[in-house]
């Protein structure tokens, strides 16, 4: 996976709460059997004024020129900062692999949806937790100066807002480790493989109907 | 000492090994895996040079893409049909058990996984799907992941996990007449919000869901994902138990009489401790039905389109406002008063027998209002559509204007030809409003299906109490 320790890009704000899965990467896209290929698709019926195909190009859609990342700061933006709630909806990875594949590096927002919040750390994303009154600050300060960047510190847990302003970020020791080393899970996961042989092998005894072939 | 949750024992009883950093391995009993969010983990598989690590805990099935209508064509979406042909191809290469598209067991991942018996109480269940919840019912620890877990469970049988805090739902009291597990978690979502449940594991108690069969069960723990939480379980009782025996995958014999005596001890203790609990009363709930585009905006079906301007919380008035236009629905009209273009009575939340019985019951000897452009029931399954047939339930949908399928995702999400053009209303058994749900520009109103097969006679909402 790739490693992910410090990151300094243009802030996109998308003020809206609730952002959904479907939302951020509609389902026929989901028909794809690769993980990459997916930004031009990154909020599709939201970015376009047309309905979206698999496999069509992009670049001859007509844009809707009122959503933030058709705008011309916001094209490059690698930071989006947005409402409470992101990514609730679907377990589907392609949310994050979308945003990735659209150059989205680092997510700031009060709050998550779970499954989505894991899958974004397996992607070399990271999403950033802040409290609601800061995210709100922040969107005041991001939308008076169109295409100003922050700067991400994973290792130090910090955000540099765009006025130079240092707030601190909470983030699991766990998902932190994995995320600065790029690290391998299945391989690590694979190194206690005693360990899980010797559980299966007790479990077998203990509850035996669940090993029936 | 005080005792332990569910979810604690089911947590216990699979823990692998705790690492330094807080989290643990825990075992997975059971994956089941469906087209969409299974190609790109074989395929890491493959680019690591990895096998799945225990080929018969896993289960595969094709529902996401499937055409509902006549099969024998195969797919004509070039798109959809690479990806069940992925799916097959990887079954077919590891070994994997599939009910493909042609097998009478086909069905909606979660549906097919109780049905068969391939989902047990105490097991861990995972699926590439957050409506994997669903089948915490059974009294499992089941929940939805990415496509990186997928491929981490395939390749390790293991997950490496943190503990949820958890969350005791109490339904209590006796539930009105029409009122069904649909309208309870419905109310659910509505009272604790749609992030209510993030972070909890959330167990569903009290009289209300004791009194529930397992199928109404399933309801309530499919939509625990509406409600924020991964997890939504129910503790094993008889109902459990009765549901379970002779299903084709369950134990049989002495295995299961040995398993009966471990699922009797699926329950939380009595002492047991919840970090939160959140207290119902089963006779105020009454016929919901939702107005906007998150599955917490939902209201009685007698109430109104709430007023946006009568919202304190500055965010929450933004988002009723945006919920509103897209919805094309004015503040305050009666729910009653909202006519629609289609009826889609499916998914994994209400295709199951009872919920096809619910709905026939209402529609028998009536016919769906005219300005009903398309009225569809997509059973959960192949097995569900050949049960209602045996009873005589397909007739009493087409003569009342339905349209019979073949059972799969369908219009849940509309990956198939199932969709609502731009600006179409739907009354859906489903579990998500969001914008496109069930086709771009579509719009969605979550209800029971007796509600909507009351909705289809009528061409609007109406209280199926006083049908
Ligand atoms: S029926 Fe709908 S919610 Fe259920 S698994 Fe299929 S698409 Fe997902």
């Amino acid at each position: 996976m790739e490693p992910f320790s410090q990151h300094t890009g243009v802030v996109a704000p998308l003020e809206q709460t609730n952002i959904d899965t479907d939302a951020i990467i509609p389902k026929q896209f989901l028909k794809s059997i690769h993980r990459t290929g997916f930004g031009d698709n990154l909020f599709d019926s939201w970015r376009y004024l047309d309905e979206g195909q698999p496999g069509q190009d992009c670049s001859q859609r007509p844009e809707n020129p009122d959503f933030v990342l058709n705008q011309a700061p916001y094209r490059q933006a690698s930071i989006l900062l947005t409402g409470r709630n992101f990514g609730c909806g679907s377990s589907r990875e392609h949310a994050p692999w979308a945003l990735k594949d659209f150059g989205i590096r680092t997510l700031i927002a009060p709050s998550y949806a779970d499954i989505f919040y894991n899958n974004c750390f397996k992607n070399g994303i990271l999403p950033v937790i802040l409290p609601e009154e800061t995210v709100e600050r922040l969107f005041r300060e991001v939308k008076a100066e169109p295409g100003c960047t922050m700067s991400v510190d994973l290792p130090a847990q910090t955000v540099t807002t765009p006025s130079g302003e240092t707030i601190n970020f909470d983030v699991d020791g766990f998902r932190k480790h994995m995320l600065v080393e790029g690290l391998d899970e299945i391989g690590l996961t694979l190194q206690h493989e005693e360990a899980i042989r010797a559980y299966e092998e007790r479990r077998r005894k203990e509850a035996p109907w669940l090993f029936r072939a | 000492m005080t005792g332990k949750t569910l979810y604690e024992k089911l947590w216990d009883d699979h823990v692998v090994r705790d690492n330094e950093d807080g989290t643990s391995l825990i075992y997975i009993d059971r994956q089941l895996v469906h087209e969409v969010t299974s190609p790109q983990a074989f395929e890491g598989l493959r680019l690591a040079g990895r096998q799945p690590w225990r080929v018969d805990a896993n289960l595969a099935v094709t529902d996401h893409n499937v055409p509902t209508t006549d099969r024998s064509q195969g797919i004509a979406d070039p798109v959809s049909r690479i990806q069940v042909e992925t799916l097959n191809r990887n079954c077919e290469t590891y070994g994997i058990t599939e009910f493909g598209m042609n097998d009478p067991r086909q069905g909606i991942v979660h549906v097919i996984g109780p049905e068969q018996g391939a989902t047990l109480p105490g097991m861990t269940i995972v699926c590439g799907d957050s409506h994997t919840s669903t089948q915490g019912a059974m009294g499992a620890m089941a929940f939805g992941i990415g496509t990186s877990e997928v491929e981490h469970a395939l390749a390790t049988q293991t997950l490496v996990q943190q503990k949820s805090k958890t969350m005791l739902i109490s339904v209590d009291g006796e539930l009105g007449p029409g009122v069904t597990a649909k309208d309870i978690i419905l109310h659910i979502i509505g009272t604790i919000g749609t992030a209510g449940g993030t972070g909890y594991a959330i167990e569903y108690g009290g009289s209300a869901i004791r009194n529930l069969g397992m199928e109404g069960r399933m309801t309530i723990c499919n939509m625990s994902i509406e409600a924020g939480a991964r997890c939504g379980m129910i503790a094993v009782d008889d109902t459990t138990i009765e549901y379970i025996a002779n299903r084709p995958f369950a134990p049989t014999g002495e295995l299961w009489d040995q398993a009966v005596a471990h699922w009797r001890t699926l329950h939380s203790d009595a002492d047991a401790a919840f970090d939160k609990v959140v207290r119902i009363d089963a006779a105020a709930i009454e016929p919901q039905v939702s107005w906007g585009t998150s599955p917490e905006m939902v209201v009685p079906v007698n109430g109104r389109v709430p007023n946006p301007f009568k919202e304190a919380d500055e965010g929450k008035r933004a988002g009723y406002a945006r919920a509103l236009e897209y919805m094309d629905l004015e503040p305050e009209t009666p729910m009653t008063d909202i006519r629609l273009d289609k009826v889609f009575i499916g998914s994994c939340t209400n295709a199951r027998i009872s919920d096809l019985r619910a709905a026939a019951e209402v529609l028998k000897g009536r016919r769906i209002a005219d300005n009903i452009k398309l009225a569809m029931v997509v059973p959960g399954s192949g097995l569900v559509k050949k049960q209602a047939e045996d009873e005589g339930l397909d007739r009493i949908f087409k003569d009342a204007g339905f349209e019979w399928r073949e059972a799969g995702c369908s219009m849940c999400l509309g990956m198939n030809p199932d969709q609502l053009a731009p600006g179409e209303r739907c009354a859906s058994t489903s579990n998500r409003n969001f914008e496109g749900r069930q086709g771009q520009g579509g719009r969605t109103h979550l209800v029971s299906p007796a509600m909507a097969a009351a909705a289809a006679v009528a061409g609007h909402f109406v209280d199926v109490r006083n049908f």
